[in-house]
């Protein structure tokens, strides 16, 4: 581990100014993964900005109905907010799904969404990882793969992205609001996280500096009834082997509306809107929900060991929707 | 040979004596202990898995302000004894395994240290390792002996022909991963030579042992040598024997003698130097008569061993003995890879072994048409078949009808697939288990007065954390007549008389059958109302009985399973064990050895696998959010109980080892749940969700 300096911003502006002038600092909030990963030498900034008390620190209402999450909000306390409970329950699913009650203490929304993938080869130095070390070579495409991506990948990276709750987010079609060196800028989530290409090392379509302040929900009245369904290998403090966050609007048996995002499958939270088209319009029920699912799936390629990703993405999606008909 | 009379504190729920400190922070483990201005070591690490270590630029690291020393090969110390490769580190430029340790970097502080580390520049000569361990390979050999000193294979009447005239037979492998010891406390040192004299407070099951091995490899008379164990944080065998850690602490103390040297893998590190589970394939053939009737067994298992140093793992031990065959076979084949050296884990030989023929006793049940309980019943053995010696008691149906009981077990549908309760496919399963009583050697007590009634008890035992200051304070109190309050225990110092390693589940059998010796000697000698400063000493008996009796722990495993119809994720909401192990001597401490043994199990079942990957030759998932171990969210209800079982042969005390039968038949339990609600016989540990999508 590389000693670094450590400042503390006064206020946003500061801080994005502080980043603009240093090309390996980064920001630091919670600090639950980007510590653990200076630790193990897999990032080594020059400097850390701490953004802990910059930014918003609670959940507030927006004049179109929705609603306004700060970036500093824990993951514990917007997981227990009542508006977000009632309103958006995915989110609410996704978060206590996520890592452990310690780490949500601490753990960020905006830190959240930039975390980096789980990948064992990307956290270990004595491997090669295009993502670590562009060029090097992706270990995982041929070694243990069972966690990784059977969408959306390239020859470079299989990596997948570790969040929950941006997952569910997603499906939310939230909006992530970022103050860069050149101002601020409003970016829908599913263009926040990107796919791997051809460059790995690039999780997300922020520009350096660019600094998260805040996520807005919509005020799509269909949301409250959302769910969030993440299967893994014990009950508690694992990543999701494949997750589901999902909205259903019906009306008279048939979908209305529709929101499907799939976890632990893709670098990017993967919304599925292969599915949620075949859906619109569609009566409700399982044939028609297993049909979608694998819609969305029939472009999978799974490596050695993540195969039964695609039947388990296929079961989780069916079930989830058939829980979210049967709940209204 | 009679036990000893029941007395007032042997079999109390005693809490733990120690409790108090421990949960205050005063108790101190080996890295806490107060020592002035140490240095802070932290290892270098062979980034390949075989060949020589061409070139170390040690000169960035050394110009780091706070940094002493920068150790390697070039500069170690020259140890006195190098025919163990694994523990003779940094005697040449040779590199045998991937993590294996090349340096060290002492620094006054963690932090420095392990930046330092990052600035060593490392060159290799590499050559091509071989570290895909696999049953076909070509290079399988047979060892000379198993772990703890078992033959290798052994065959009795005819198990080919029995066999081919079996009216039910049963013929499949079964495999176990790899799998890390991960005590909550790493392997830690501090060690620190003065003038000759070498201390080291370390995180060990033998303080004794670990003098032995270090006065033997750095040429020390052992009176120069101290080593201290108050308290550690669990060992679960990766602490059984010194490891390469220790050897690097000594070193790095004696190149810059007269300053501590502290040394606390971190958990990463952990997955590297400090020991393993072998992964196994076993395969297990049955035959039985049309009644359910064994009438052949065999067992033959494929494991890995390190190149540079054998690890024998007697896998099919328990099977020799375990049921009424009158033709069995067990062989072992090891195949030697470039990778670290395999050593014990809780219960080795007898946990994964029993997982595969427990497992294939089920599978064999329903062939059979019966009962698994039943099925178990009617192959009960009336005598050790592999030494032809009666048990000194042998319980394992008892714990059947009791676990059966408890369980609810009566009435089951053995149909697989059945029950369910929404989503849920719910199964149970049971399984058997077995522990043979160990009696290891070399334990002394020594029992002194010291006035007012009161004594103190002393024996250079180490308390793992399994209960052993209490326990073993509660055997002095009988011992001696008095109450335990009375007692000052002395523990974990080679200060004190000598004592075996707690392991092989021997630890409170063997130390405390060498304090009732004491008790007797002193008592004969001093008697009952003795002068301050009287003392007495004596070592573990023999015991003429070993020769006339087979003796062994047993236990009955019950699982609940519900498995996810829709994902394949099994939780386990309930296990019941019940257990024949002699006299219990702390009620409290043993139900939570129990309780460990089978979370233990229930983790080898459905969690834990280290991730190896033969192109490199190191493990991947070397941390906590990848290696899975059970939360408190995946462990049930524990129903754990023990039936009063009178052992007169096998130890003054009557009592067997608890540590490590819980795990043994616990895997296999849950294994035969998942498939009793599922219909799957998933036959490759660990059961995870991806082997139960259909």
């Amino acid at each position: 581990m590389r000693p670094y300096g450590y400042v503390r911003a006064n206020d946003v502006q500061g801080a994005v100014a502080t980043l603009a002038e240093a090309p390996n600092a980064a920001y630091l909030a919670g600090g639950t993964n980007l510590v653990d990963l200076m630790k193990l030498g897999v990032v080594q900034p020059d400097l850390l900005v701490d953004v802990r008390r910059l930014t918003l620190e609670r959940v507030e209402d927006l004049d179109d109905g929705g609603l306004r999450i700060g970036a500093a909000v824990p993951n514990s306390d917007l997981a227990a907010d009542r508006k977000i409970r009632t309103r958006y329950p995915a989110l609410s699913e996704a978060l206590l799904a996520g890592a452990s009650g310690q780490l949500r203490n601490l753990a960020t929304t905006g830190g959240n969404l930039l975390q980096r993938t789980r990948c064992v080869y990307w956290q270990d130095t004595t491997t090669p990882c295009n993502k670590r070390e562009p060029g090097s070579g992706c270990s995982a495409i041929e070694g243990h793969n069972k966690h990784h991506a059977i969408l959306g990948a390239s020859a470079q990276c299989v990596a997948t992205h570790p969040s929950d709750m941006a997952v569910a987010l997603v499906a939310l079609d939230a909006f992530v609001n970022v103050q860069g060196p050149d101002g601020g800028r409003r970016i829908p989530i599913e263009e926040l996280h990107r796919l791997p290409g051809d460059e790995p090392q690039r999780d997300t379509t922020l520009e350096h500096g660019e600094l998260v302040t805040s996520v807005d929900l919509p005020p799509l009245g269909f949301l409250s009834n959302s769910r969030y369904r993440k299967v893994r290998e014990r009950a508690s403090y694992a990543f999701a082997l494949v997750s589901v966050a999902a909205a259903l609007d019906v009306e008279d048996g048939v979908v209305r509306d529709v929101r499907i995002a799939l976890g632990g499958v893709a670098h990017k939270p993967w919304r599925a809107t292969k599915a949620e088209e075949a859906l619109r319009g569609e009566p409700i029920g399982e044939a028609n929900f297993r049909v979608a699912a694998e819609i969305e799936l029939e472009d999978a390629e799974p490596l050695r060991d993540n195969a039964f990703k695609v039947p388990l993405a296929r079961n989780v999606i069916t079930r989830t929707l058939l829980d979210l008909s049967e709940e209204r | 040979m009679s036990t000893t009379a029941p007395g007032r504190a042997v079999g109390a729920p005693l809490d733990r004596i120690e409790g108090p400190q421990k949960v205050t922070g005063e108790a101190p483990y080996a890295y806490e202990h107060d020592v002035e201005n140490p240095l802070y070591l932290y290892p270098l690490q062979s980034d390949i898995a075989l060949g020589r270590v061409a070139r170390i630029d040690a000169s960035a690291a050394e110009g780091l302000p706070g940094v002493i020393a920068v150790i390697s090969h070039q500069n170690a110390p020259q140890l006195a004894d190098t025919r163990d490769k694994e523990l003779a580190i940094l005697q040449s430029d040779e590199v045998a395994f991937r993590g294996q340790y090349i340096g060290a970097v002492v620094a006054e502080t963690f932090e420095i240290a392990r930046h330092a580390a990052d600035l060593v520049e490392v060159s290799y000569d590499e050559e091509q390792h071989d570290a895909a361990f696999g049953p076909d390979r070509d290079d399988l050999y047979t060892p000379d002996q198993l772990n703890a000193g078992f033959p290798t294979d052994t065959e009795e009447g005819d198990v080919e022909g029995a066999l081919s005239s079996a009216a039910v037979t049963l013929d499949e492998t079964y495999t176990t991963p790899l799998e890390h010891n991960n005590p909550m406390e790493p392997h830690t040192s501090i060690a620190f030579w003065e003038a000759g004299d070498l201390t080291l407070y370390e995180s060990t099951q033998g303080a004794h042992a670990v003098r032995r091995t270090v006065a033997r490899m750095f040429g020390l008379d052992r009176d120069r040598l101290r080593v201290v164990a108050l308290h550690v944080g669990g060992g679960f065998g990766s602490k059984g024997l010194p490891h390469a850690n220790t050897i690097l602490a000594v070193m790095a103390a004696q190149v810059v003698e007269g300053s501590p040297i502290k040394f606390a893998l971190t958990r990463q590190q952990m997955f590297s130097c400090v020991g393993y589970r072998t992964p196994t394939v076993q395969r297990i053939r049955l035959g039985a008569d049309a009644e359910g009737h064994l009438t052949a067994t065999s067992h033959d298992v494929v494991e890995q061993t390190a190149r540079i140093k054998e690890f024998a793992e007697q896998t099919a031990y328990a099977t020799r003995s375990m049921y009424a065959t009158e033709n069995r076979s067990t062989t072992h084949r090891l195949a030697a890879l470039d990778v670290s050296v395999p050593s014990w884990m809780r219960a080795p030989g007898e946990a994964p072994g029993m997982y595969a023929l427990e497992a294939a006793m089920d599978e064999m049940a329903t062939k059979c048409g019966l009962d698994p309980i039943e099925f178990r019943v009617r192959n009960e053995p009336e005598l050790d078949a592999e030494t032809g010696l009666p048990y000194s008691s042998r319980n394992l149906v008892a714990c059947l009808r009791e676990g059966a009981e408890r369980f609810g077990w009566e009435g089951r549908d053995p149909t697989p697939r059945t029950r369910r309760e929404g989503r849920w496919l719910v199964g149970t399963g049971v399984a058997s288990g077995t522990y043979p009583v160990f009696r290891l050697p070399g334990s002394r007590a020594r029992i002194r007065s010291e006035g007012d009634g009161r004594y103190a008890v002393e024996i250079g035992a180490v308390d793992i954390g399994t209960g052993a200051w209490t326990a073993l304070t509660q055997i002095s109190a009988d011992a001696l007549d008095v109450g335990v309050e009375d007692i000052d225990l002395r523990i974990g110092d080679t200060e004190l008389p000598s004592a075996s390693v707690a392991g092989g589940s021997s630890g409170i059998t063997v130390w405390g059958s060498a304090i009732l010796e004491a008790a007797r000697v002193f008592r004969e000698r001093h008697g009952d109302d003795p002068s301050e400063g009287d003392t007495a000493e004596a070592g573990t008996p023999d015991n003429p009985e070993t020769e006339n009796y087979s003796m062994h722990a047993f236990g009955a495993y019950f699982v609940e399973a519900r498995v996810d119809e829709d994902t394949g994720e099994v939780r386990v909401p309930r296990m019941t064990g019940v257990f024949a192990v002699g006299r219990v001597i702390n009620a409290k401490t043993a139900r939570s050895q129990f309780i460990g043994g089978m979370t233990m199990g229930l983790s080898m079942a459905l969690h834990e696998e280290s991730l190896l990957d033969p192109r490199f030759g190191h493990v991947l998932n070397h941390d906590f959010a990848e290696y899975h171990i059970p939360t408190n969210a995946d462990v049930g209800e524990m129903d754990v109980t023990w039936i009063d079982e009178d052992d007169p042969y096998v130890n003054p005390m009557g009592s067997k080892g608890i540590g490590e039968i819980g795990i043994v038949g616990s895997p296999a339990a849950v294994a035969n749940a998942v498939y009793h609600a599922t219909g799957i016989r998933v036959r490759d540990l660990p059961i995870t969700p991806d082997k139960l999508l259909r």
